[in-house]
């Protein structure tokens, strides 16, 4: 579908612009828990309000540790390929995932106790937000315009045409 | 497209920045977090070690192993149940209920915990209980996999029997002294529930009768000694984290039946199932009366309301860390204000300790920093958890499973740091939670939100275990191995005391005095302050 639309440049300066401040959010993010020794998402699974049993689960003793390590990963994997443009696609559905399992175990529906946040939520909140700004990444991807997997468009166009 | 790379053929300078220009935020992002994380652990760092607060386990007590002890419980009642399953004997209605329980709900642990803890190599070879229904329940249960256990109808025949090394006392209040000195007297070891006396006179006796068999393990039912953040507590006051402590508020919040002791009364409780004079003892004799019996924590003939009862525990707690002993002055007040049910104890009450004598070390000019006033308020009629506090001059600790400590804006001690920024007093510089993996100096409100208000849980190694257990657990190590219990003789006469001069202010009205040169509740002339104690009319 996006090959079929046009973009004019600002418009893609504008994805890009996106793009970017989602990559860097998500790195962001990734680096402090990496380097925080006692960060754990414990706490957060723990006290899910959705999908209780299954968050519990992912916090129980055998879980967490994995949970905490795939947590680190993904958020620097996204962040990472977010930011220099490369497998923007997969990011952003690994970005998503993830997104989203953050929404579900405190998710602001109504009758919901929503706990300690930064803003009035209704259904709609950041977390939600940021997931819908990674489809539209996946929809519209930026790559080949600002990031690396522009050397490998080029290097196939140079080449395909000797 | 302009080309003078030979390295990137067909790549112009422009193509090159947008393809590479990632790579530098991606640096940057990163330097950023790494330093900031860094930052921050170097601050908690510097906290930690200068506050130097060791996260404390209690000493672990000896093995239990050996000849297993012969055990008799007096007085199966609610606690007496709770009390047996931490000694490792459960009835078979309660493994079948929470059976069914895990069944339902998978996160239901307690046949788990109960089946996983560690056997305490007893035998339980005798109860008595004047309730036939309970005794029996207890007998169906516990004649089993070898263990051999009698029934007996006086607490007189258990402890001379012969049978029984140690006794285990739950039974209503003023039973308590009467049973353990007989215990006591008769070389029996004892766990006794609090408080551990009902009358001022008795709580002499008793640590008499102590004091002259030394041979005998005394220990009373505080079990929130064997809490781990009490203890790191302890180790924050010794360190002088707080400053100088003027002022403790503790409470206790309830607001349904049964936390207000309207407990359920058995349809089969008659004078033929229950052995009425025995229940009441030395208590004004009146015909048999069911609610009584079920509910005699809520009249002073049997139990001693909020003082005695509650009060006890948040008293203990703070005794255990600060060591500040008996107040050398209480006023109390309150009433009945939500359960009017015939109960002559209040629902609402608080009582003020003062201690004008004890400092707990400070950081301002000597002489400044002495005296100490705690807090006790509670109320049947509201559950909202106002928790425990201790306000220093230098510092306030939260207290409960978790420990939280939030330095004073106005702090002696903490002023440069204050002043440098490297102190909030609105963020805790130290929260101490036992179920985590470590200490956290820096911490969100979010990490407080999720903190653990429970108090019937420790935490050892990270893993939930039940505080009762492991003081009955200190108590039998004490037998076998030797040592004092955690709340011995003295901690309990502290405890009796205070408790009875909170139920002496109510009583009286006016501000009650204790007499430390000669260890009494100082009197006015003619004044029969047991017998007020225990006047059983409405005030």
């Amino acid at each position: 579908m996006s090959q079929t639309i046009k973009l004019s440049t600002a418009q893609t300066s504008a994805l890009v612009l996106m793009r970017l401040f989602v990559g860097w959010h998500f790195l962001y993010e990734g680096v402090i828990k990496l380097y925080s020794p006692y960060w754990t998402a414990k706490g957060y699974l723990l006290s899910a309000t959705y999908m209780k049993s299954f968050f519990q689960w992912l916090a129980g003793e055998s879980m967490i540790s994995i949970v905490d390590t795939m947590n680190i990963a993904a958020l620097l994997l996204v962040g990472v390929a977010l930011v220099i443009g490369f497998k923007t696609k997969l990011a952003s559905i690994i970005g998503i995932g993830l997104l989203l399992l953050y929404y579900f175990a405190h998710p602001p529906f109504p009758g919901y106790p929503q706990g300690i946040t930064e803003g009035s939520y209704w259904i709609v909140n950041k977390n939600l937000i940021e997931a819908a700004a990674l489809m539209v990444i996946f929809l519209f991807p930026t790559s080949t315009h600002f990031g690396l997997e522009r050397l490998f468009v080029k290097k196939q166009v140079q080449t395909s045409t000797p | 497209m302009s080309n003078d790379k030979k390295l990137f053929k067909g790549f112009s300078r422009r193509d090159l920045l947008k393809s590479l220009a990632g790579v530098p935020i991606l640096g940057a992002v990163w330097y950023a977090g790494l330093s900031n994380t860094e930052k921050a652990k170097l601050e908690r760092e510097f906290l930690l070690e200068k506050l130097n607060i060791k996260a404390t386990p209690p000493p672990d007590s000896g093995p239990m192993s050996g000849e297993p002890l012969r055990v008799g419980l007096i007085g199966f009642g609610i606690r007496g149940e709770q009390l047996m399953r931490s000694l490792g004997f459960a009835t078979q209605e309660w493994l079948e209920d929470m059976a069914k329980s895990s069944a339902e709900n998978p996160n239901d642990k307690r046949l788990e915990d109960f089946k996983a803890q560690e056997n305490l190599n007893v035998k339980l070879t005798a109860i008595c209980d004047i309730f036939d229904v309970r005794a029996e329940k207890a007998l169906r249960s516990f004649n089993s996999n070898g263990n051999t256990c009698k029934r007996y109808k006086s607490h007189l025949d258990l402890i001379n029997s012969g049978e029984v090394d140690a006794v285990i006392i739950s039974t209503p209040d003023h039973w308590h002294a009467p049973m353990a000195k007989v215990a006591v007297e008769a070389g029996v070891h004892v766990y006794l529930e609090k408080p551990m006396t009902h009358t001022i006179q008795e709580t002499y006796e008793l640590r008499d009768a102590v004091r002259k068999n030394p041979g005998v393990v005394f220990a009373v039912g505080h079990q929130h000694r064997q809490t781990q953040s009490f203890l790191t507590a302890m180790d924050a006051i010794a360190k002088n984290t707080l400053g100088h402590i003027s002022l403790i508020m503790t409470t206790t919040n309830r607001n349904d039946d049964n936390g207000a002791w309207q407990y359920e009364i058995h349809p089969d409780a008659s004078t033929s199932t229950i052995d009425w004079n025995e229940f009441l003892g030395t208590a004004p004799q009146i015909p048999f009366n069911a609610e009584h019996f079920f509910r005699w924590r809520k009249w002073w003939a049997y139990g001693s309301g909020l003082s005695g009862d509650l009060l006890t525990h948040d008293y203990d707690r703070i005794n255990c860390i600060l060591k500040m002993g008996i107040p050398k002055y209480v006023s109390a007040s309150g009433g009945i204000y939500t359960h009017r049910d015939g109960r002559n104890v209040p629902d609402v009450m608080h009582i003020n300790m003062e201690f004008p004598d004890f400092t707990s070390g400070g950081s301002q000019e000597a002489g400044k920093e002495k005296g100490m006033t705690l807090v006790y308020s509670a109320t049947l009629g509201n559950q909202f958890d106002r928790g425990t506090l201790l306000m220093g001059h230098d510092a306030s600790m939260e207290l409960g499973n978790t420990l939280t400590i939030y330095a004073d804006p106005r702090s002696t001690k903490y002023r440069e740091l204050i002043k440098e920024g490297r102190i909030d007093p609105k963020v805790p510089i130290y929260q101490y939670d036992p179920s985590a993996n470590g200490v956290d100096a820096v911490t969100s409100a979010t990490a407080k939100y999720f903190a653990d208000k429970g108090l019937l849980w420790t935490y050892r190694d990270g893993k939930r275990v039940d505080s009762t257990f492991l003081h009955i657990r200190e108590w039998l190590s004490c037998i076998r191995n030797g040592g004092d219990p955690s709340c011995g003789i003295q901690e309990g006469f502290e405890e009796a005391i205070t408790a009875h001069m909170g139920g002496l202010s109510y009583k009286i009205g006016r501000k009650i005095e204790w007499d430390e040169e000669r260890e009494a509740i100082i009197a006015l002339p003619g004044e029969d302050l047991d017998a007020i104690l225990l006047n059983n009319e409405v005030v």
